[in-house]
């Protein structure tokens, strides 16, 4: 069984076309900016079948048209890896499109298995510069760069996302940086530009926790822009969501 | 009262003589239209479908600018003078009653007003003369003495007739909010005329077809016998007065239309002597796009006409049209908010045999949201079919997305079940065959006050008064689904009797005192008719007998014994997540209602059909209805028609329009509306984006065979600042139930429903 927080089913950001989005409950990172807050406790979510999720994709089928599918975003969906599996296994012997959305921090044979049967993995780098990940995360960027690597050596499709926080991770210079760093690898299709907004804080009075970036506001259309230009210079597809 | 109308429907012949074979008549391909009176026959054989996109469309002349500006300043003088500009007391409107009226003659290519001045409201007293004069005492203006007393001394109007026959019950019925809105003391409306017959034949040949049917009435003379010869020669006086009122604009409509100006002409006039003769709650105009396409086809081609006068053509009929106005009194307001015409064209579908029936002319239609701003009328409906023209079907996505103007129907479902391929959308979301079939509008019942009478032994849950004899009290408050389900099942049953015995009344009232002669004029003698009942309150009573199967739920009691609130303990699941654990219940619900009232005899032997509908009468019932035991409280609106109630789809808009297709078309073939709003954001980050989802959504709504979506793509955001800055938002439309409305016209009540609704948003 998934644990699952809530589902979306029209989903129109997380991977191409319309899409049933299901957040899963549990996060192993504790990103300053986490706008589902309320997804990251390890426990709880509503227990969910395979059959639960195949029904839900068969009902919802004809919305998908020629691109759409089911995306597994969290939370962190790879914790749940062995419980996702035999899910993505089956939704893939019924030809539905997989997308994971993950930030790539778990690597084990169980996450191995599932994105054999994933169709594109929706990664999100939260920082190229370690130091400046481990503030924002809580934990080092290497385990996500090395994610890259192996996602590159099985030839598996990535839409990079990157959240540009004003202040935080909008520094040009490491926006080239990450640019240098991922040009190289052919896997990578697209990247988006996930704009930073704050409707996730008020979940954090909720759980009673401090949302520590208060005060810093959504990005200017010129902070966008520029961002969108330097990446420009590395990716071939560059979006802002 | 079942009337054995076995009467033969009479075959329309035309007398072929040289006046339908004019001269452009005679360029298009013959077919059985030349022998009888059959548009649809003239279409199927002359219509071009066209598998283009949008870029050959015009913008507005300077002509239709300056034109367009007159109607909107006094529009804006109408809403500032409380939404009426000026009432004609004296005249009782007739489709002779004024002379001609123009906005400004020498800029108008198409041509007539309901009035001789432009927005004056005209009386039509034959309803009923209170309301007449209520609407009129309202504005601070008294109806002329001599038209009081005709109506108050001699003539009897449908109200009268009406109100002489009803029993206690149907008014206790009317009066508690067990049976809301009943056409019973206004028109019915619904009727749609063939008013292309007029540019295909001219009123020679149509009043010669219509001589030729009455001979063919011949004897014994029953009553039903009687009645139709009495009907026809109604239809020929109204087509004689028809002539007359072309003669007031210099019209010659005796003939045949000889160009595509006369045609759209021709066409508007027939409309507009119904609206002249008729204030019906819905007056739809039909399906008339595609049958204009092909006189503006033919004068293309002949070098007559260019695309911007095509467009011109349309723009002024469209322009006419929106400036439509009935004289209503305030309280019409609470069930037809926003002073809706349901000026309804139906527009694409295609043809029986595979053809798409997108013409240039339906892009033209859909133009004029641009060229003259956004509007809630004409009602633009798209009969959207899964085989229409991609480019067809990205151009009204985007005119969706930046008008939030159009509805769409399944073309391919109406198609199929009704087995027609020719029929227009009458009111909101009703199909009607053209020409061939009418509607008796039957307004609605509520199906979630009628589930109080199970929980409180036949008695209404908020006046205390019996409704039902025979339902026993339960034997606990802690609800037991069996019991109630059983309980409910008897109420319905009593509901459903009265309910039919109200329609049968007003409709044998309506035909005795209020015939629709003008309009009956364009529709074939002894047509088909559906009697149109409605239900309201679908979402809560499924969510009501959810609750009660699948968590606790116990009726707390005022001091007399009736039901003041609903203790839930526990989880139940909500109509509109795709969850078939409750959407079963509302199929089940609306199926087992329609059994019912499709076992009751009718007036006229109409064939009876259901809509699940509310227009925005859903504020009203709310208002009517006590706590349900879904949770809602007393007094807060329903959901409009089928939709889940407010904030209760949480997974999401899909999930949401999954459920509502569930919903038996066949059990509510009246229609079933529901009303989706959607944040621009949410349909993806940019404009192709968004356009390709909305597409792929509608042809996978529709291939679940749903029937109706609203569809509306905007931000509460700008529907609050419209509501506090309204003259900045004079065109602001917004689709609510099958049909659209100026929001700035709406009730601040109202406003407020519309913007509590769930506006799907996935960010």
């Amino acid at each position: 069984m998934l644990r699952v927080h809530s589902f979306e089913s029209l989903g129109t950001y997380d991977g191409p076309g319309i899409r049933l989005v299901a957040f899963l409950q549990g996060c192993n990172f504790k990103c300053l900016y986490c706008a589902n807050a309320d997804t990251i406790e390890l426990k709880g979510g509503t227990e969910t079948s395979v059959e639960e999720i195949l029904a839900m994709a068969q009902n919802q089928k004809p919305f998908f048209g020629k691109k759409g599918g089911l995306t597994f975003s969290g939370g962190e969906p790879l914790v749940q890896a062995k419980q996702l599996l035999p899910i993505v296994k089956t939704l893939k012997e019924h030809n539905f499109h997989v997308c994971i959305d993950t930030n790539g921090s778990i690597l084990n044979d169980d996450v191995k298995a599932v994105l054999e049967y994933t169709d594109i993995v929706l990664l999100d780098v939260k920082h190229i510069n370690n130091e400046q990940h481990k503030l924002l995360t809580g934990k080092s960027n290497d385990k996500t760069l090395a994610f890259v690597e192996y996602l590159n050596k099985i030839n598996k499709p990535v839409w990079l996302r990157y959240v540009l926080v004003p202040g935080y991770s909008d520094n040009h210079e490491h926006l080239h940086q990450l640019g240098e760093h991922f040009k190289a690898f052919d896997n990578v299709e697209k990247l988006e530009i996930q704009p930073y907004h704050e409707l996730g804080a008020h979940k954090y009075e909720h759980l009673g926790w401090e949302y520590q970036l208060k005060g810093v506001k959504a990005n200017t259309q010129e902070q966008l822009d520029s961002a969108f230009n330097i990446f420009k210079h590395y990716f071939k597809d560059v979006v802002i969501n | 009262m079942r009337c054995k109308y076995e009467i033969k429907r009479t075959n329309n012949k035309v007398q072929v003589n040289k006046r339908i074979m004019s001269k452009i008549n005679e360029t298009f391909v013959k077919g059985s239209w030349n022998e009888q009176v059959n548009v649809r026959d003239f279409v199927q054989k002359n219509i071009t479908p066209y598998d283009g996109d949008s870029s050959f469309l015009s913008g507005p002349t300077e002509r239709t600018k300056k034109l367009w500006n007159i109607c909107l300043d006094a529009i804006k003088e109408e809403r500032a003078n409380n939404g009426v500009r000026s009432i004609d007391t004296e005249t009782v409107s007739s489709i002779v009653s004024h002379e001609a009226g123009y906005i400004q003659k020498d800029l108008e290519l198409i041509v007539g007003l309901q009035t001789d001045e432009l927005l004056k409201r005209a009386m039509k007293p034959y309803g009923g003369i209170a309301v007449v004069e209520k609407a009129c005492s309202e504005q601070g203006l008294e109806v002329s003495d001599r038209v009081k007393d005709i109506f108050r001394n001699y003539a009897k109007t449908h109200n009268d007739g009406v109100f002489d026959v009803y029993t206690d019950e149907i008014r206790k019925y009317r009066s508690l909010g067990f049976l809301t809105g009943l056409p019973d003391n206004y028109a019915r409306g619904r009727i749609i005329g063939d008013y292309r017959r007029l540019a295909l034949y001219g009123i020679d040949a149509l009043v010669a077809a219509k001589k030729a049917d009455m001979q063919g009435l011949t004897g014994p003379m029953s009553d039903d016998k009687i009645r139709l010869r009495e009907e026809v020669a109604e239809q020929i006086k109204a087509l004689l007065q028809i002539k007359e009122l072309g003669n007031k604009y210099g019209l010659d409509l005796s003939r045949p239309a000889e160009s595509a100006q006369e045609a759209v002409q021709w066409v508007y006039m027939a409309y507009l002597s119904a609206v002249k003769e008729q204030d019906g709650a819905a007056m739809s105009l039909g399906n008339v796009s595609s049958f204009l396409d092909i006189y503006m086809e033919y004068d293309l081609a002949n070098g007559n006409i260019t695309e911007e006068l095509a467009q011109e053509f349309i723009d002024q009929f469209v322009m006419k049209l929106r400036v439509v106005r009935h004289l209503r009194m305030n309280a019409y307001n609470e069930i037809f908010a926003g002073d809706p015409t349901w000026v309804t064209e139906a527009i694409g579908g295609k043809l029986m045999d595979g053809r798409h029936k997108i013409t240039k002319t339906s892009y033209r239609f859909l133009q004029t949201l641009y060229n003259l701003g956004p509007s809630p009328e004409p009602n633009m409906t798209v009969l959207w079919s899964q085989t229409l023209p991609e480019g067809f079907k990205k151009f009204c996505a985007q005119v969706s997305i930046d008008t939030s103007s159009i509805q769409y129907e399944n073309d391919d479902l109406m198609t199929e079940t009704r087995q027609s391929d020719d029929y227009g959308i009458a009111c909101c979301v009703s199909f009607q065959e053209i020409g061939k079939h009418i509607q008796f509008f039957g307004a609605r019942t509520n199906l979630a006050k009628t589930l109080l009478l199970a929980i409180n032994g036949g008695r209404c849950e908020m006046s205390g008064k019996v409704i039902v004899e025979g339902i026993p009290a339960l034997k606990s408050d802690k609800l037991d689904y069996d019991e109630v389900m059983a309980n409910y099942k008897l109420a319905m049953k009593e509901v459903a009797r009265v309910y039919n015995e109200s329609m049968n009344i007003i409709h044998y009232m309506h035909d005795k005192y209020y015939y629709e002669k003008g309009q009956m004029a364009f529709v074939d003698t002894n047509p088909k008719v559906n009697l149109a009942y409605g239900m309201a309150g679908l979402s809560i009573v499924a969510d009501s007998l959810s609750a009660i199967k699948h968590a606790n739920v116990t009726v707390v009691r005022n001091d007399e014994g009736l039901s003041s609130q609903f203790l839930i303990d526990g989880e139940f699941p909500c109509y509109g997540n795709d969850d078939d654990r409750v959407d079963n219940l509302a199929v089940e619900i609306s199926n087992h209602f329609n059994q019912l009232l499709c076992g009751l005899d009718t007036y006229k032997n109409a064939e009876p059909t259901m809509s699940i509908l509310t227009i925005t009468s859903n504020v009203v019932y709310g208002l009517k209805t006590g706590a349900t035991p879904d949770g809602r409280e007393q007094g807060v609106p329903f959901a409009p028609g089928a939709n889940p109630m407010h904030g209760r789809d949480k997974n999401g808009a899909i999930a949401s329009l999954n459920s509502v297709a569930k919903l038996d078309y066949k059990n509510a073939l009246d229609g079933i509306s529901n009303t989706f709003s959607i944040i621009p954001k949410s349909l993806g980050a940019d404009a192709d984006i968004r356009n390709e989802n909305l597409v792929t959504m509608m042809d996978a709504y529709f291939s679940k065979e749903a029937h109706h979506l609203n569809v509306n793509v905007l931000n509460r955001e700008l529907l609050e600042d419209a509501m506090e800055n309204p003259n900045e938002y004079p065109q602001l439309t917004i689709r609510v139930s099958g049909y659209a409305v100026n929001f700035v016209r709406l009730t601040r009540e109202q406003q407020l429903e519309v913007i509590s609704r769930s506006f799907h948003s996935n960010m």
